[in-house]
C-alpha cells in the first residue's frame, strides 16, 4: 500500500461470484466521505463490479482464485486496481471493443471495459498470459 | 424477484428487487425462463423499480428474455428504468429493439 495517498486500502478475497456486490459495496463505503453525487458512485460501483467479474469469469473461469482490490485517494481522485493472477487477456484492445465478448453462452454483453472506460475518468488494463491481470481506474471526484 | 400472471391479459409481470450483477443475472435468468415457459405469456413486462444496481450483466439478461420471448411470440417490454440504468442500456444499443413502457 502506498504512503503517499491521503488514505488507502486493499482488500483480497477469493474469486467466488458472491463476491462481487462485496467488493463494489466496500469500495463505494471506502470513498463515501468524498461525498460523491448519486451518479459518481453508482457509475464507480458499476465500474469495479465489471473489472471484478471479469477477473472471477474470465480471468480465472471460476476456479478458486484471489481477487486484490487498491484504492488509493489523493485530494478528490480515486484510483482503483483490480488485480488477477488469472489466465490473462491475449488482445487488450479486441477485449475492449464494445460488445466483443468470448463468453456469449453465459449471455455476458461484452460492454464491460466500455463501460469502466466511460463511466471512470481514467482506464487502462495491463495482462500477461498465464500472470494475471490489472486494471487501472480513476474518477474524480467533482466538488 | 416478484412474478405475477394476468390470465386474463396473459401478462407476465417480472418484478425484480434485486441488485443485477453476474451473480444475480444467472439466478434471475433461470427464475424468469422457468417461469416464461410455463405461462407462455403473450406479453413480458420486466419491472426495475426496486433496482437499485445493475452493470452490464443486467444487458445480456435483459436481451435473453427478449429473445426468448421473441422466440415464443411473446412481447417484451421493460419499465420504471432509473437514470442509472439507463445509462447502461443506452450505452448497449438495446432500446433500439427493447421498448421501454412509461407507466
Amino acid at each position: 500500500m502506498q504512503i503517499n495517498y491521503d488514505n488507502a486500502m486493499t482488500i483480497e478475497f477469493l474469486s467466488n461470484p458472491n463476491n462481487e456486490a462485496f467488493a463494489r459495496i466496500a469500495v463505494a463505503s471506502f470513498i463515501a466521505n468524498l461525498d460523491p453525487t448519486v451518479e459518481e458512485m453508482s457509475d464507480v460501483k458499476t465500474a469495479v463490479s465489471e473489472a471484478v467479474t471479469n477477473s472471477i469469469i474470465h480471468g480465472y473461469e471460476n476456479e478458486k482464485g484471489i481477487v486484490k482490490i487498491k484504492v488509493g485517494i489523493i485530494n478528490k481522485t480515486v484510483e482503483i486496481e483490480v488485480i488477477d493472477r488469472g489466465k490473462g487477456i491475449e488482445d487488450i484492445e479486441k477485449a475492449k471493443e464494445p460488445l466483443y465478448t468470448t463468453k456469449p453462452e453465459l449471455e455476458r454483453s461484452g460492454m464491460g471495459f466500455t463501460i469502466m472506460e466511460s463511466f471512470m475518468d481514467e482506464m487502462h488494463v495491463e495482462s500477461i498470459i498465464g500472470k494475471g491481470t490489472t486494471v487501472f481506474m480513476k474518477k474524480i471526484i467533482k466538488d | 424477484m416478484k412474478i405475477t400472471y394476468d390470465n386474463a391479459n396473459r401478462l407476465l409481470k417480472i418484478e425484480i428487487t434485486e441488485e443485477i450483477d453476474h451473480f444475480m443475472a444467472e439466478k434471475i435468468r433461470n427464475k424468469v425462463d422457468f417461469e416464461i415457459q410455463e405461462y407462455i405469456p403473450r406479453k413480458i413486462l420486466m419491472d426495475f423499480e426496486k433496482v437499485s444496481f445493475m452493470d452490464s450483466a443486467g444487458i445480456g439478461m435483459i436481451l435473453g428474455r427478449y429473445k426468448t420471448a421473441k422466440m415464443l411470440g411473446s412481447s417484451f417490454c421493460i419499465t420504471n428504468v432509473k437514470p442509472s440504468i439507463k445509462k447502461i442500456l443506452e450505452m448497449s444499443g438495446i432500446l433500439k429493439i427493447i421498448p421501454i413502457v412509461e407507466k
